[in-house]
């Protein structure tokens, strides 16, 4: 006993002395946060890596792996093209595994192990916010390419999906002045876009006479929306607006027809569903609508290419989406800012950001160098019978990105 | 009847080992950002000590010590996010997801001595009340674990629910300091390393000692007998309950390391996926052996990274495939590998007389 307790203390002792080296040194909040920010991006040979980071197992790997496909695609016909200056890409894949805390270490990983000179990624919400931290206090890039919430602009992140300006107010626009809707009903997933999305349908249903008649919310990866579906059934609704994320919408869109909805009686618009999650969903979505600023069937030169290029690569059967359109239109934007600034430093780039445009599947988009997100055309669509989206309504040319909605004054961040 | 190895000499030098390899060795080939990644498991290590002494010892399945991580966690991180707000200020997510004001249990988190008092005394309270509820009557087995899983995924929901004062499904994350100093400078991170490896090397002295004490002998007998422990004279409830408290306390010590180190907490780290993530390693180190738990967490966490970095795109198979070796041929854990390895079943036998007598005699 007497033996155990002196080998107790020297193990105790040798955790002690740890603890005290460690406590040498060591900078007090406030003193240069960048001293660790320096870049170890590596542009001295013929190649320059960069990261891809999407989740490629979890539950939100089936969308998410397509976004990896068009950017990967992108890469290769840069890198046929000659590289970016004149370097090839080598390309880092990083899996998210759809939760926030692997993307933050990912993230970290591929910048401080792998030196990439940007990353390329991300599609939930908790997936970018949770990136966000990682690549500010590291200098480093990261193109977001999903439609989310907006009130965001981040000097390190470009985002090329939509603001809720591109998405959800020209739908409301088109809902109201085109179906001359007059009540609405909310049904989402549980977490901060369909949250944010609809604080802003709110109020701007509440300065149009527009009458929101429920706000039913289910966790992602849950899908008990009976309940919401009796609600929709009883209120009668002029249209359902629809952010549910994920698979839950399998559910809804079945409770949705099990209990008699269809199109024709209450339509629905969505803005998560893309050809991809159309095409999974196993019940007739003929005439449901959406709100994306591209569909497969865009017609245009430059989409046609797209269109045929992801084919060829990837397999006669698959299809593209908004995200996927915007993740490849994000590794073209890069290269346009890094040969502008000619430099892969990311202070340059920054700075060479503003006005840089690209000749994309969905329309010429410019990036607008103050908020880092893209002017975009919203196009309201409707789902076909074989499951891609025919565009009904378009805005008037692309719209200039208004994150904070700064342009809008019945918006009011602190109401409800 | 299954008999570990709990020589007590071995079991402290191999606590030093532990220490010499964490506190010396690691920091001297690690770059930083492995170091990080080595104090994320070290978080996890520590939950899982826990679940060692609670599951291997006492036999309560706990299938929730997320719930316990989360309390940690979320109280970390409360005072992280006000701390990255500044004086008087409230957190930046309060302003985009409610309504701009923060509600007034937010505010004793500004204080750190509370916050660290919270880191403790919530999970202990929390499970204490637990355990009162459930062990004075008598539930245990499956039931037991079935509720201790419902209650990890009520809490995440209800977090996710609450996003004014949680953050919801995206979690806290973009904290700037701890404690006043910086998260970004790597010599900060690197002592924040130091706490969180030394934390782990302490719990073990503390379930060493533990495992030696009477206590450890009555936990053990409750476990495989508890109505011949209740004949004694003892009161298992009260047993049990001192290990599931202490199980929770060092859970919640983990998460709330974890919330520095990481930059982030979010529902998904804390709900019943991320539990049976914690009770993966414990079963894949050795349950009821000293150092078989965190020494299995730790190698769960570093397959994880390794795996996932090597095949971004199939690691989860490679996981698989070895959770099932591990269960078809090492059922007592990784713990057992030497025996295995070293000796057939008669060598074996001879092996685990002294450690019978060295428990006997302790």
């Amino acid at each position: 006993m007497n033996l155990n307790t002196r080998r107790l203390a020297a193990v105790a002792s040798v955790v002690v002395v740890g603890l005290s080296a460690s406590a040498c040194g060591g900078a007090k909040a406030g003193d240069s946060a960048s001293a660790s920010a320096e870049s170890c991006v590596d542009t001295s040979g013929d190649t320059v890596k960069i990261g891809f980071l999407n989740s490629l197992s979890g539950a939100m790997s089936i969308s998410e792996k397509t976004v990896s496909d068009s950017l990967g695609l992108a890469a290769e016909q840069i890198n046929a093209e000659g590289g970016v200056l004149g370097k090839q890409l080598e390309i880092v894949q990083e899996d998210g595994a759809s939760e926030p805390t692997i993307f933050a270490e990912k993230a970290e990983k591929l910048i401080q192990s792998d030196c990439v000179a940007a990353i390329f990624g991300g599609w939930t919400s908790s997936s970018r916010v949770a990136m966000r931290p990682v690549v500010k206090s590291l200098n480093s890039l990261l193109f977001y390419p999903v439609q989310y919430e907006g009130l965001e602009a981040d000097r390190n992140i470009f985002y090329t999906g939509a603001t809720t300006n591109q998405q959800i107010i020209p739908a409301l626009d088109f809902l109201k002045n085109e179906k001359k809707i007059d009540s609405i009903f909310l049904a989402g997933s549980d977490y901060v876009f369909p949250r944010t999305a609809n604080k802003i349908i709110k109020q701007y249903a509440a300065a149009h006479d527009i009458e929101v008649l429920g706000e039913e919310y289910q966790t992602l990866d849950k899908g008990e929306w009976g309940t919401a579906v009796d609600k929709i059934v009883e209120t009668q609704p002029d249209v359902v607006f629809n952010t549910i994320n994920g698979d839950s919408n399998v559910a809804f869109l079945e409770e949705y027809d099990a209990k008699g909805l269809s199109a024709k009686t209450i339509p629905i618009v969505s803005v998560s569903i893309a050809e991809e999650e159309a095409a999974a969903i196993d019940v007739d979505l003929t005439g449901q609508m959406t709100s994306w600023n591209y569909y497969q069937t865009v017609e245009s030169p430059d989409n046609a290419a797209f269109v045929k290029a992801f084919k060829a690569k990837y397999g006669d059967e698959r299809v593209t989406s908004d995200p996927m359109e915007a993740a490849y239109t994000s590794l073209w934007l890069w290269k346009g800012m890094v040969e502008k600034a000619d430099s892969f430093d990311v202070d340059d780039v920054i700075e060479a950001a503003d006005g840089v445009t690209f000749d994309s599947p969905e329309g010429t988009v410019v990036v607008n160098g103050d908020n880092h997100h893209i002017a975009k055309t919203t196009l309201i669509g409707e789902v076909q019978p074989n499951k891609l989206i025919k565009t009904i309504w378009s805005s008037d040319g692309p719209i200039e990105p208004d994150p904070f909605l700064e342009g809008y004054d019945w918006w009011d961040p602190n109401g409800a | 009847m299954k008999r570990f190895s709990t020589l007590p000499a071995l079991n402290l030098i191999g606590i030093a080992a532990l220490a010499v390899a964490l506190l010396v060795l690691a920091p001297a080939v690690l770059d930083d950002f492995r170091l990080g990644n080595l104090a994320k498991y070290c978080c996890y290590a520590m939950v899982a000590v826990g679940i060692g002494l609670a599951w291997g010892r006492g036999g309560m399945l706990v299938l929730g010590q997320g719930m316990f991580f989360g309390l940690g966690a979320y109280v970390m991180a409360f005072h992280l996010k006000l701390e990255a707000a500044g004086p008087d200020a409230i957190p930046d997510f309060m302003m985009l997801y409610g309504n701009g004001t923060m509600p007034a249990w937010w505010e004793p988190f500004r204080s750190g001595a509370f916050t660290l008092f919270m880191v403790v005394a919530l999970p202990a309270t929390v499970s204490t009340l637990l355990g009162l509820a459930v062990f004075k009557r008598r539930i245990k087995g499956a039931y037991f674990a079935i509720l201790s899983q419902a209650l990890a995924v009520a809490f995440a929901t209800l977090i996710i629910s609450q996003i004014e004062v949680t953050g919801g499904f995206n979690g806290l994350s973009a904290f700037t300091s701890f404690f006043g100093y910086s998260l970004y400078d790597p010599i900060n991170q690197r002592m924040i390393f130091f706490i969180t490896a030394g934390l782990l090397v302490a719990m073990l002295l503390v379930a060493f000692q533990l495992y030696r004490s009477r206590f450890g002998e009555l936990l053990i007998a409750t476990r495989d007998a508890e109505e011949r422990v209740r004949f004694l004279g003892h009161d298992p409830a009260n047993i049990k309950l001192v290990a599931f408290v202490i199980a929770a306390v060092m859970a919640g010590i983990g998460g709330a390391m974890f919330v520095p180190i990481v930059g982030i907490v979010s529902p998904l780290d804390i709900d019943e996926v991320a539990s049976i993530g914690l009770i993966a390693g414990v079963a894949l180190g050795g349950r009821a052996t000293l150092l078989g738990p965190a020494i299995g967490a730790l190698a769960v966490g570093y397959a994880k990274t390794s795996l996932s970095e090597t095949f971004p795109g199939s690691w989860t198979y490679f996981q698989g495939a070895l959770f099932v070796l591990v269960i078809l041929f090492l059922p007592g854990g990784l713990a057992q590998l030497p025996s295995y390895l070293g000796r057939l079943r008669p060598a074996r036998k001879q092996k685990q007389v002294p450690a019978l007598q060295a428990e006997g005699a302790a």
